[in-house]
């Protein structure tokens, strides 16, 4: 399958012939990093190779678009219930930089005791199943030829079903995933032995599968009900997983710390964030460290949110990380909307840029409270770890309530999570295994008559799976209603007819969101808003966000609603703007010419903002192409004007009207025209008129050369005027 | 039911810590851990569970469907202590059977005598 940047990703194409399908890469695969690089104009200190096909930063194009990629990994999650859709989304953020596309399993999933098969639709996330997966990966492997970088596809080996979910990842090519089982015993109540035992098993197949895994202890922070006082504990929680991943014989560097600044301003953020980060690197040296954003004081501020995720990124580079995860911005309101997805990328690749070569700029000063912090915070933990041996070990320690407390330890609160050893899901599942226990199979774990052959445990039989994929069964549905080909009817069905519908998530949810500012008090204005919303044609308004500017003067809201017409793309006009010439083709074709421009803001009219944007150099406007120009000034006579275009040997004269009273910019526009041709040089000079009320049209139906409304750059001039003056030189 | 309540004694509780330098800290940290982990590692090495047992079928080539079949009988009967994978090669090698040919017996019922002695 073959991507082309103009054509849309054909789900159709995806969907054939995948019981066949095999991915083209296992394991998980880093960026490769490349110091001084040289990037548009500058030498660049961190980042690793340029991509093929990508949308650059908006600020790119004042630096020859250059879009620089950073040297680390970027996340991102993606979970809309309906992997067709999510496909399309990872190749938007793929284009902005993602390299690590994390799908979030359909809710309740860990529940379910075994694999999921088919392509059933989930709710916050998809149901993760070999054909979805298989799709999924299928359409990365396309996408990261598109875009020229691998991209690594992660997903979650939690829940009750982890060994299996495990040997699924490894057989199609999943890059990277959740495994811990601190997560199942704390957050799903599934029972710890069986966790602890699913856990060996899943840990193995990951390891001699190459797959990263990311522990879960992030988790903590988002449930915690004051965050930064569960820090010593994710040491212990980052201990526990990553030490017994090394005992089932995975290597450090694929163990990954989801680890989270747990603070967001107006708390001192960096002071107490910077801090933990610190001891936590110290303490963990050698391991992955997967810096994710925080999510636990998001509130529906995507602006908010977005700061705070900035700081976040700084903390990364303050101190180290190899994966930066990135939240979306409007995680606090909704279930991300895809481009949102972008907007997080965005946020944290701007922020990685920006802060280029960072380490030969700065470094943390040794000493002083801060060091002192971070030793107390690794004493504490320290502590806790002495507490779960004093009680009896970690089972005594989770039955006794000491994970997940509110209180800064050693101090305890009595509000932890508290499970029992013999409670929980699948109690009653975990098994002895007796003295001929085998499993013929490769990456299994623990006590096995197969293991002590010499040769390969599976070769008896013509090899495993993890040796031999053709032996994979493949299940394509399990539900006849239920699947994509039921909903890709729809879709399908819009594409022929040509209609388009506005989206945030799934194929035309019409899903749109307004701002709306309104000068009264919050409630009235909020009232107001919704109102204002419906008469806009939005069917179940919603405010998603809401921002009090003052008690008396007003609020601003955002609503979300559907908007429910379809737009059929044949019935609109379309005209293509031409693309102004490059500014390097201008200023060569101007400079040695010594062009003289004339202009002027004409009649009774002082504003003179609007010529300044255009002719000075401050504003880019076209001075800085070699054009010399010969600004009047405000409310000059169209007499005086042709007085100095004769005087300088002008080629164009310019004039601003903005005044509009009684169509008098027309009324001017004509008598330039009249006059030039009165005084019989109208064939030797360019007019150009400009104005908030002026058009191209309006500009020749009155007798200019050519007109520029609202919006009009010195660029967009500078361009028309060298393919006009460049035209009549030819002839 | 709920966790104890203590306040923060983290100034008497540290004695014993603060003459580490940062190094024996750490060091003793990971020992620490270590002695947690021992026990849950020695479990897990002698344990099996019916998702490692399907785990293991799905790559002896039995689709998820089947793997799941095939535990849940095998549970049913007391044999998992035995491993699912292990299970069915005493069938292909009492029966001359291939892997798949031996579960899909199994699956539909036949040759469980195999098992039981």
């Amino acid at each position: 399958m073959k991507l082309s940047p103009d054509q849309k990703l054909d789900i159709r194409e995806v969907l054939k012939d995948l019981a066949f399908y095999r991915p083209k890469r296992k394991g998980w695969t880093w960026r490769q990093p490349i110091t001084d690089q040289q990037v548009g104009p500058f030498i660049l200190k961190d980042t690793s190779k340029n991509l093929t096909n990508s949308v650059p930063l908006p600020a790119a194009h004042a630096f020859e678009d250059m879009d620089p990629q950073c040297a680390v990994v970027v996340t991102t999650e993606i979970a809309s219930g309906r992997f067709e859709d999510d496909l399309r989304r990872m190749r938007m953020v793929a284009w902005h930089g993602a390299d690590h596309i994390m799908v979030i399993r359909t809710t309740g999933q860990s529940h379910i005791d075994g694999l999921i098969e088919g392509t059933p639709e989930g709710v916050g996330g998809i149901p993760v199943t070999r054909k979805q997966i298989r799709a999924t990966r299928k359409a990365l492997d396309a996408i990261e030829e598109e875009v020229g970088r691998p991209i690594n596809f992660h997903s979650y080996v939690s829940g009750r079903a982890g060994p299996e979910m495990a040997v699924l990842f490894v057989e199609e090519g999943v890059n990277g995933a959740h495994q811990d089982p601190q997560y199942n015993i704390l957050y799903r109540d599934i029972n710890m032995h069986r966790s602890f035992v699913d856990a060996a098993e899943a840990k193995q197949i990951l390891a001699d599968g190459a797959i990263l895994q990311l522990d879960g202890a992030h988790n903590a922070n988002a449930t915690a009900k004051e965050a930064w006082k569960v820090t010593p504990e994710l040491f212990v929680q980052h201990a526990i997983n990553s030490v017994f991943s090394r005992a089932v014989g995975m290597k450090k560097s694929y163990i990954a710390l989801s680890t989270v600044p747990p603070t967001a301003p107006p708390a001192p953020k960096l002071r107490l964030d910077l801090t933990y980060a610190v001891a936590l690197r110290e303490v963990f040296q050698g391991y992955t460290f997967r810096a994710q954003q925080n999510t636990r004081y998001m509130e529906t501020d995507t602006m908010e949110a977005t700061v705070t995720h900035v700081l976040d990124t700084l903390i990364s580079r303050l101190t180290s990380t190899q994966i930066q995860s990135t939240i979306t911005p409007d995680e606090g309101r909704n279930i991300p909307w895809h481009y949102n997805n972008v907007a997080g990328v965005n946020a944290a690749r701007q922020t990685l840029m920006g802060l280029d070569g960072l380490d030969d700029l700065v470094t943390l000063r040794e000493g002083g409270a801060w060091r002192e912090e971070a030793r107390n915070l690794k004493e504490r933990a320290v502590l806790f770890l002495e507490e779960i041996l004093k009680g009896g070990g970690y089972y005594a320690a989770v039955a006794a309530g000491q994970f997940v407390d509110s209180g800064y330890f050693p101090e305890r609160k009595g509000d932890g999570i508290l499970r029992l050893p013999d409670k929980g899901d699948d109690a009653d599942t975990v098994i002895p295994r007796a003295s001929d226990y085998g499993a013929p199979v490769c990456s299994h774990f623990g006590k096995n008559i197969y293991a002590a052959e010499k040769k390969k445990v599976c070769e008896a039989y013509g090899g495993c799976t993890l040796c031999d994929p053709s032996k994979i069964q493949y299940i394509d549905e399990a539900d006849l209603e239920d699947n994509v080909e039921t909903r890709l009817s729809k879709p399908l069905a819009d594409l022929a007819a040509g209609l388009l519908s506005p989206e945030v998530e799934k194929h035309a949810d019409g899903v749109v969101c307004v701002t709306i500012f309104v000068p009264d008090s919050p409630e009235i204005a909020e009232a107001a808003a919704i109102e204002m919303a419906k008469h806009m044609g939005l069917t179940n308004p919603e405010v998603i966000s809401r921002r009090v500017m003052h008690p008396a003067e007003g609020s601003v809201f955002e609503i979300k609603g559907v908007f429910q017409v379809k737009i059929n793309k044949q019935e609109l006009s379309l005209t293509v703007p031409e693309q102004p010439l490059p500014d390097k083709e201008i200023e060569a074709w101007v400079r040695p010419r010594r062009l003289h421009i004339v202009a002027a803001t004409v009649g009774e009219d002082e504003h003179s903002v609007g010529l300044h944007e255009i002719l000075d150099i401050k504003h880019g406007g076209i001075e800085k192409y070699g054009f010399l120009c010969h600004d009047l000034g405000t409310s000059i006579t169209i007499e005086r004007l042709l007085d100095a275009a004769m005087e300088y040997k002008a080629c164009a004269i310019l004039i601003s009207t903005i005044v509009t009273h009684a169509h008098v910019h027309e009324q001017h526009m004509r008598r330039l025209q009249e006059l030039a041709t009165q005084r019989g040089v109208r064939d030797r000079l360019l007019l150009l008129a400009g104005g908030t009320q002026v058009t191209d049209e309006l500009a020749r139906e009155c007798g200019m050369d050519g007109g520029f409304g609202r919006g009009t750059t010195g660029h967009d001039v500078a361009s028309f005027l060298v393919r006009t003056l460049r035209q009549r030189e030819v002839k | 039911m709920s966790g104890i309540e203590r306040p923060d004694d983290f100034e008497s509780r540290r004695a014993h810590l603060q003459k580490l330098s940062d190094a024996e800290l750490h060091a003793y940290f990971w020992e620490l851990a270590d002695k947690i982990i021992e026990p849950l590692i020695e479990e897990a090495r002698t344990h099996t569970t019916p998702s490692i047992e399907r785990s293991v079928l799905l790559r002896m080539g039995f689709s998820s469907f089947e793997a799941k079949a095939l535990v849940d009988k095998m549970r049913g009967l007391g044999l998992l202590g035995h491993g699912a994978g292990h299970l069915i090669l005493k069938v292909t090698t009492a029966k001359n059977l291939s892997v798949r040919a031996a579960g899909e017996a199994l699956l539909d019922g036949h040759h469980w005598e195999v098992l039981s002695t």
